[in-house]
């Protein structure tokens, strides 16, 4: 369902650390349904931007709206927001106490009090999904990256979240476990889940998103759709990182 | 020496309370040393100014002076400023006190060992700071934690023996007392030193115990037969 409202709205944010300017007044705007893929060099503040979404940084100024509703102001229960904003680390970040399943579990049973056989249904449905449905019993630790990743966003989509975060999914990754995370991401963009993804994985942003922005120094420099982006019609500066990332 | 006077002492109704006693002051004063160990690890990590400081003063205090001298101190010092308790209670205050500056060390460093990025994943899936101490941080840390805590338990089961100074009828008071006054020092000690031996061993069976009870890989595994475990061990799975 794709409606014209903006389901995400960063207006104008501005962020330091200490007196690195992080966030330049950012301003971007995501629908439903949409896949928005950031792209640009090491500390261009993408990964900044993305934890501000959820609350994981605070930010100096602007505002974000989240479905119509600004979540900067104080009332907003940062946990109650992360409920409905998935996310997928660089890291994994799996409990490594948990096997497969219980990762995908723990969330929804402790925070929306889903009984354990439901959940675990839920978790084997997910792993399904992410193509890996043999490895609920196994333990992060015996899992290769590809797997854990798709664990992750498996443990991330059981909350159902109406937006999702990708922090440089499959940079850990080795080079041939990145198609498989990629593969699922896709599928999921295909679908409608509204993401917004930081990655230098192009062949991801080929496939699967449609529209493309490029920071560099904590500022948004160029916002492009897909066609637009790869069709060559962009600025200097965003054309000379791809010819870095592609050599 | 006499091996009977050994066995007679070792099943005697005052050596096995003095073993009871023993056991009993550990228990107690392990609960209250976790316990105040927690809340002074919670302390260093807090936000807060005052709490890492009060937690510094703390663990300079109780870890600068000899576990006797705390002993003494509680026993004949906080009567005069109107605190009277008995000698037990005494003994488990002064142990726990001691016990917790050792436990809030060993707590934070278990605490520390769960990455922070644990947190942030637990924090990304909606989780409140409780459900994530609960159901992520405090599993993983329990395990990091168990192999010192058990060390600790040993030796304050052997710390216990301080105790008798403030007359506690513990297990060495015990037996010290019984030799003085029939001069068989060796059956005696003998008789406690037995006591002892077991009690530790006992402690490090349950240590073993819960150091595989809360190993998640362990606990996934279906129960094997000691037979099958045999022949596992021979054959590489």
């Amino acid at each position: 369902m794709k409606t014209d409202k903006p389901l995400l709205e960063i207006i104008g944010v501005d962020k330091h650390f200490g007196n690195q300017h992080v966030l330049k007044n950012c301003t971007l705007s995501v629908k439903q349904g949409e896949t928005v893929v950031l792209i640009g060099p090491s500390g261009s503040g993408k990964s900044t931007l993305l934890r501000c979404v959820n609350l994981l940084e605070s930010i100096e100024g602007g505002s974000i709206f989240f479905r119509q509703s600004d979540i900067t102001q104080s009332n907003v229960e940062p946990h109650r927001l992360r409920q409905d904003i998935g996310m997928v680390f660089q890291n994994y970040e799996l409990f490594s106490h948990l096997t497969a399943a219980e990762n995908i579990m723990l969330a929804p049973m402790t925070v929306l009090g889903i009984n354990r056989a439901e959940a675990e249904a839920q978790a084997l449905e997910l792993l399904s999904k992410v193509r890996i449905p043999d490895k609920a019993d196994s333990f992060p630790d015996e899992l290769s990256g590809g797997q854990q990743q798709r664990v992750a966003i498996a443990r991330a989509l059981a909350m159902k979240p109406k937006l999702m975060l990708f922090d440089e999914p499959t940079s850990a990754l080795d080079p041939e476990m990145i198609r498989e995370v990629v593969d699922v991401m896709a599928d999921l963009s295909a679908e409608g889940m509204t993401s917004i993804v930081v990655t230098h994985e192009m062949g991801f942003a080929r496939r699967a998103a449609n529209h493309i922005v490029f920071m560099e120094n904590g500022e948004i420099i160029e916002h492009a759709t897909r066609d637009e982006f790869f069709g060559g019609s962009v600025s200097q500066r965003a054309q000379r990182f791809l010819d870095q990332i592609l050599h | 020496m006499s091996l009977d006077l050994v066995w007679q002492y070792l099943l005697s109704p005052a050596f096995f309370q003095g073993a009871v006693m023993t056991l009993l002051i550990t228990v107690c004063s392990l609960f209250f040393g976790v316990v105040m160990g927690l809340v002074l690890a919670l302390l260093q990590e807090s936000r807060f100014r005052a709490g890492p400081v009060l937690a510094f003063f703390y663990l300079w205090l109780f870890r600068g002076t000899p576990v006797l001298f705390q002993i003494i101190f509680v026993y004949n010092v906080l009567p005069s400023f109107g605190l009277r308790f008995s000698a037990f209670t005494c003994a488990v205050m002064a142990l726990s006190l001691n016990e917790g500056a050792y436990m809030a060390e060993i707590l934070r460093s278990g605490l520390q060992a769960v990455r922070s990025g644990q947190r942030t994943a637990g924090m990304a899936l909606g989780m409140t700071q409780g459900q994530i101490m609960r159901k992520i941080v405090l599993p993983q840390a329990a395990r990091i934690v168990l192999p010192p805590m058990g060390n600790q338990m040993i030796s304050m089961l052997k710390s216990s023996a301080l105790v008798s100074v403030i007359a506690v009828q513990e297990l060495l008071l015990i037996a010290n007392q019984t030799a003085s006054a029939s001069f068989r020092y060796f059956e005696a000690l003998c008789a406690a030193g037995i006591y002892y031996l077991a009690l530790t061993t006992v402690f490090m069976i349950g240590q073993a115990w819960l150091e595989r009870a809360l190993d998640p890989k362990k606990r996934k595994k279906p129960a094997l037969s000691l037979t099958e475990r045999l022949l596992r061990s021979s054959s590489p799975q």
